[in-house]
């Protein structure tokens, strides 16, 4: 199963659980953030008893019905993924992804599913506070759910509370705290829940822009915007403050992938963030790699050390650092991590080999090993450098971690301005006179979704080349297949995802031509 | 009598179910074609023909599967 994997298979492995990743994302962001918008409207219909907040509940219900129908079960496909394409990192990650995705399959089934029955069906049918309760429910469930995935992707990004047991080959939990409570845990959920709920927000207020643009409704859009934008413009603060707070968390637990998206080779104290910059194709020679460097770029001179210490004049290690060694700043070389890593694989040699000859004692002295602290933190922790020949091998593809950390935060910062704005024109009843800004805010719609793929793809291509920090490579956690046959299903995911993003699309711009139902009263 | 409560409680969510079921408008009818031809793509075609689960179906226990991944630790490069 694992013979022979050539790097055609780890691409096209990688290409369909990117692929898979990237639309199974176009969906759940709207659920998260919608879900709110609509709790927040229907509580403002509980407290006011104004039909016209009913309708409009009722109205963006609609779109984010259309956009779970669609969007449910797509994750599914990854778990598929792991058990096929990934066995070995599968069956090497053992009871810590399933935990936490069992934990999400069970509040998803029963949070989501039975109160979203009663928030489609349920109107006119329950009272009028069991109907919001069950809305404020469904948005907390779907939220919640996305807690327990991102903890099992923040494990791949820093593994924590669990010891790897040489006779099962598996990494099990020891402590189920740790792994919730991992630093890179906390920061990812918070960063990825606000960014849902920034992009929900500026669907809509698109939306509601273009009935404005249209001269319809226009109590039901202005009152949309004034929910969304209020939500949108606290939530936009919110994802710089927790983006902020990722990088930081980010400098500590993953310091390579951090320096690539600066294209910082060489630490330095007073480090300058580059605010933006254009990089050409080779430059900086690390090992035998050629990788790029700036032909041009605006710094904040010392503002890197400020985001990652709160110190100006803190040291700040660049790729270098970590490739050579930094013994001053007490930062390992590759090397040493390398030879360290080959230590943690030599024991299990020795393991297989005593239990193989019988030497009973033996193999259970050295599986005691693998549970002692000084070992871990020491030797097991670097287990996946032994399968890294040379050093320039840990850095990730800097242009892509550079190019898609500056374009997420200018979109963030764009996302809090393009708030500010509508709110002020809103609140200064000028909105509708400025046609070209309403246009703006619907043609804006894409960029939150572009600026949370882009988010994804700087966490998951920026940690490369580990599948698991520190502890497997992406080549050692591959299954051997056919790269034909890995081919075939990322055509066929191709296929499946656009006829459903079609369909979404499709189904979502009648509804929202036809407009909301009219007054029940 | 708690029999018939819990009854009653069953016959009261069935009737929910299915008059929702039943008053469905065009789009939520549209939109569960769609759930049911995703749900019968994703866990009877993908599912069954072309994403099997390797380990499992390869080795009949865990300690097999656990001896298979030790070695493919060891001995990959």
């Amino acid at each position: 199963m694992f013979e022979n994997i050539d790097l055609s298979l780890v691409n096209w492995s990688r290409g369909q659980f990117a692929l898979t990743a990237v639309y199974h994302w176009l969906f759940v962001p709207l659920t998260l953030g919608l879900s709110f918008i609509l709790a927040m409207m229907e509580t403002i219909y509980v407290r006011t008893g104004d039909p016209e907040w009913k309708r409009l509940t009722k109205f963006w219900m609609k779109l984010f019905g259309i956009n779970f129908a669609i969007g449910v079960a797509t994750g599914i496909i990854l778990e598929f993924e792991f058990g096929t394409n990934w066995s070995a990192y599968s069956w090497f990650v053992g009871d810590i992804f399933g935990t936490p995705l069992a934990i999400e399959g069970i509040m998803a089934f029963f949070l989501e599913s039975t109160f979203i029955a009663v928030m489609f069906f349920g109107w006119n049918k329950v009272s009028k506070r069991f109907h919001l309760v069950s809305t404020w429910l469904v948005a907390i469930g779907a939220n919640l759910s996305a807690l327990w995935i991102l903890v099992a992707n923040a494990w791949m990004q820093n593994p924590a509370g669990m010891v790897f047991n040489p006779e099962t080959a598996r990494n099990e939990m020891n402590s189920f705290w740790e792994v919730l409570f991992n630093p890179v845990a906390a920061d990812k959920f918070l960063h990825t829940i606000t960014s849902g709920f920034v992009l929900a927000s500026m669907f809509v207020v698109g939306i509601s822009s273009w009935f404005l643009l249209k001269k319809r409704e226009v109590l039901m859009a202005k009152r949309s915007i004034l929910v969304a934008g209020v939500f949108g413009l606290l939530a936009s603060v919110m994802l710089a403050l927790t983006g902020d707070m990722s990088a930081k968390t980010i400098a500590k637990y993953q310091p390579v992938k951090f320096s690539s998206f600066e294209a910082l080779y060489n630490g330095r104290e007073n480090a300058p963030l580059v605010a933006a910059g254009i990089l050409r194709k080779e430059g900086e020679k690390v090992g035998e790699r050629h990788l790029p460097s700036f032909v041009f770029r605006i710094e904040i001179p010392g503002f890197l050390s400020v985001l990652t210490t709160g110190d100006k004049n803190a040291y700040v290690p660049g790729i270098n650092d970590y490739i050579y060694g930094n013994p001053e700043r007490g930062i390992m070389s590759f090397s040493e991590k390398k030879e360290r890593g080959e230590t943690a694989r030599k024991a299990l040699l020795d393991y297989k080999t005593a239990v193989d000859n019988g030497e009973k004692e033996k193999a259970l002295e050295l599986a005691e090993q693998f549970t002692s602290e000084g070992f871990r933190e020491n030797y097991f922790r670097y287990f996946g450098y032994a399968y890294i020949d040379k050093p320039e091998d840990i850095i990730p593809n800097v242009q892509v971690s550079f190019y898609t950390f500056h374009l997420m935060v200018m979109l963030g910062f764009l996302f809090i301005l393009q708030f500010a704005v509508v709110l002020w024109l809103l609140f200064a009843g000028s909105l509708e006179r400025y046609r070209w800004w309403l246009w703006v805010m619907l043609l804006s719609i894409p960029l939150p979704y572009l600026a949370s793929e882009l988010g994804w793809v700087l966490a998951e291509m920026g940690r490369q080349p580990w599948i698991i920090q520190d502890l497997m490579p992406v080549h050692i956690g591959v299954t051997s297949l056919k790269a034909g046959n890995v081919q075939v299903t990322f055509w066929l995911f191709a296929l499946l995802f656009t006829a459903l993003l079609a369909a979404e699309v499709s189904i979502m711009v009648k509804q929202v031509r036809k407009g909301p139902e009219k007054r029940e009263d | 009598m708690a029999r018939n409560s819990a009854a009653a409680i069953f016959t009261r969510v069935f009737s929910f179910y299915r008059d929702g079921f039943r008053n469905m408008s065009d789009w939520g009818r549209k939109v569960w074609i769609i759930i049911i031809i995703k749900l019968f793509v994703i866990f009877v075609l993908l599912r069954l023909l072309f994403f099997p689960d390797l380990l499992k179906k390869n080795f009949e226990n865990d300690s097999e599967r656990g001896n298979y991944i030790r070695e493919h630790l060891i001995n990959s490069e």
